[in-house]
């Protein structure tokens, strides 16, 4: 058991360390001379405040340092949490920008996935029950996850928010209202949130629904339900077994799936101008803001890391074989 | 006399049309007694033994009748049959190594199953039922994945007859195993039957010859129907039937590899189910056959239990 997470937590740790290497990697051998291009690109027009950033950002690279103090430097103060100054929002730092946009975004897509894959699952197991259920389900699920995340968001935004007036189409709360903790804030922060996270959830749904009802329909058809049922076992007791063994296999297609839903999100940020990550990288790439993408993606990374190795987790817990591998078996 | 099974008929539903897959097979096995079913691979023995227990979706009972220890058994009714099922008649399947639940502990498993039928569990019952076949109460807290093919089989065949069927029917239990688990796994069902855990047993296979070593008696099919039935001892060394003749004659002597005892040595194949010739369903690799083949032969008794179906017995 131990051995078998800490071989997990290792892949884990060096995926990291890739990703943040090729994060490092990028700036310095890209040709030209990425500080003055930034500065160039980040359209500042005072000399003064032009001066401040060259300084930044030379010390910041370090240029004048071997390559591997440079290495060393960055991972130094990536682990102190400094991502360095947005250009984009200069001189504010990119983690800060970085932890004002991830609420959103956390918001959106924890909910949306889990909702998604719960009651995805269960519309799935109930429409491998019954047949009325299953014609209504089965088309409707294609329909969706054939659906592109871009595709259904702008379909809500023109559906329900601009043609019902319902929902608001754009951003993560009023204009005219400050985020704070208030009910009022709350509210209106809720009423913004609804079409982005439906757009979210109503992909991601069809896909899990189509995918239980068809692992329940082949575990119904397996030899183990046949015996049972053989053996005069009640169909509750068979369909139980089947419903188990099917949520093993969605909760991997969950892990492998997160790449997916994560960059779903991203998308749906930006058609609805939502105040999270992935609104952060658009207005990154459009301001040229380096270190904002690269704190970003950084973070991105984090955060599929995270709710992998959480999946794992999970997937012990409920699959016995994992647990009696890791045991050691026989 | 446990089972009598007269003129059963059972087809496959198919979008070609039907498969007759059973077609008009009547028989007994009397109590203690243990019946080989022994003919190539699709002439109906897995449709046999399944009809005896459960049908599945595509099965459609025709005709014909069954009966058990005097009561009728409802082949055809699947809600009907559940009282029998377990209880009364059992079954060791063909895919008996894929036939446990992966996510289950054996013993979980087998309490829930028993749970469900309405019976607890006799845990040092269980526990000298799996010494019998060689296995340890361990096994009960093993995953099936932790267990090895033959340790599987012999787990399925204690679960399947832990309420002392009437009937248990045991599909090529021994097909998938090496030539000593083999042994082991038919000498554990015969044992079973000694002890009168099982009452009589259909105990179907390729393997000709170890089926004449098991068996009480040995019942060939060809092509959906009875060919030949007879004691063990004279199935082998007095046949009727030319299919039966064939057989024996592709076996190879004693002492040769069993494995090549298949019943593979014979040239020819059989006629489609979809729509079986009329007459006599082996008259196209028969040496014997004439005009008055073309009619189907009746099942006669040519002596005492030994029946076969051929002009020319
Ligand atoms: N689900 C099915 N649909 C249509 N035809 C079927 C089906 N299952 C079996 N059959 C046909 O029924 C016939 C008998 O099949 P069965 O499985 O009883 O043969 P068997 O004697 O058990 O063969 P084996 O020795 O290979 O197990 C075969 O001709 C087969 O093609
Ligand atoms: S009935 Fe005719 S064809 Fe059939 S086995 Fe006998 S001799 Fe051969
Ligand atoms: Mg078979």
């Amino acid at each position: 058991m131990r051995r078998y997470f800490a071989r997990k937590l290792l892949v884990y740790v060096l995926t990291f360390v890739f990703a943040v290497t090729v994060n490092w990697m990028i700036p310095r051998f890209m040709p030209g001379d990425p500080v003055s291009a930034m500065i160039s690109r980040a359209r500042v027009s005072q000399p003064e405040a032009v001066e401040a950033m060259r300084a930044y950002y030379n010390e910041l690279f370090g240029f004048d340092r071997p390559v591997w103090e440079q290495y060393l430097h960055f991972w130094g103060s990536l682990l102190q949490g400094d991502f360095g100054l947005s250009i984009w929002v200069f001189p504010q730092p990119v983690s800060s920008v970085i932890l004002g946009a991830l609420p959103y975004t956390l918001a959106l897509m924890v909910p949306a996935v889990l909702l998604s894959w719960f009651v995805g699952n269960w519309l799935g197991a109930l429409a491998a029950r019954r047949k009325v259920l299953d014609n209504t389900v089965l088309p409707a699920g294609y329909l969706l996850t054939a659906m592109p995340y871009m595709w259904i968001a702008v379909l809500l935004a023109w559906l329900l928010g601009a043609k019902a007036g319902w929902f608001p189409v754009s951003g993560g709360y009023s204009l005219d209202i400050q985020p704070t903790w208030t009910w009022h804030f709350f509210t209106d922060a809720l009423h913004h949130w609804v079409l982005p996270f439906l757009s979210l959830f109503l992909v991601a749904l069809g896909g899990w629904a189509i995918g239980m009802r068809n692992m329940i329909i082949y575990e119904l058809e397996a030899d183990h339900s046949s015996y049972l049922s053989a053996l005069g076992a009640p169909q509750r007791l068979i369909r139980r077994y089947a419903f188990r063994n099917a949520v093993l296999p969605q909760i991997t297609g969950l892990a492998l799936q997160l790449g997916v839903l994560v960059a779903g999100a991203l998308v749906t940020e930006i058609v609805f101008n939502y105040p999270g990550l992935g609104s952060l990288i658009l207005a990154a790439i459009q301001n040229r803001d380096f270190f904002l993408l690269q704190g970003t993606f950084l973070f991105i990374v984090i955060g599929v890391l995270i709710a992998n190795f959480i999946i794992d987790l999970v997937y012990v817990v409920v699959d016995p074989r994992t647990r009696t591998g890791m045991a050691g078996g026989r | 006399m446990t089972l009598t099974v007269d003129d059963l008929r059972v087809h496959y539903r198919t979008l070609r049309g039907d498969v007759r897959a059973l077609d008009g097979v009547s028989f007994t096995v009397a109590d203690g007694e243990i019946l080989g079913l022994v003919g190539e691979s699709g002439c109906g023995k897995t449709t046999l033994g399944k009809s005896l227990i459960r049908m599945d979706g595509r099965m459609r009972h025709i005709g014909g009748t069954v009966t058990l220890d005097g009561d009728d058994v409802p082949v055809g009714d699947d809600r009907a049959m559940n009282a029998f099922r377990f209880h009364r008649i059992s079954l060791v399947p063909q895919y008996s190594m894929s036939a446990l639940n992966p996510t289950r502990r054996i013993g979980r498993m087998v309490r829930e199953l028993l749970a469900s039928r309405g019976v607890s569990v006799d845990t040092g019952e269980l526990h000298r039922r799996l010494a019998l076949v060689g296995l340890g109460p361990e096994v009960l807290e093993r995953y099936p994945i932790e267990l090895s093919g033959g340790m599987k089989q012999r787990t399925v065949m204690v679960i399947s007859t832990l309420l002392d069927p009437s009937l248990l029917v045991a599909d090529e239990v021994t097909s998938a195993l090496d030539v000593s688990n083999q042994k082991a796994v038919a000498h554990a069902l015969v044992g079973l039957r000694d002890r009168g855990l099982v009452t009589s047993m259909v105990f179907i296979t390729h393997d000709l010859a170890l089926t004449s070593h098991i068996a009480d008696t040995v019942m060939v099919m060809y092509a959906g129907r009875l060919a030949e039935k007879a004691p063990a001892g004279v199935l082998t060394t007095a046949p009727r039937h030319p299919y039966t003749r064939r057989l024996l004659a592709a076996l190879p002597e004693a002492g040769v590899r069993r494995s090549q005892g298949r019943l593979s040595g014979i040239e020819g194949s059989p006629p489609s189910l979809l729509s079986p010739p009329a007459g006599c369903r082996f008259r196209d690799r028969c040496p014997l056959a004439d005009d008055r083949c073309a009619e189907q032969p009746p099942v006669v008794e040519v002596a005492p239990r030994h029946h076969v179906a051929c002009w020319k017995a």
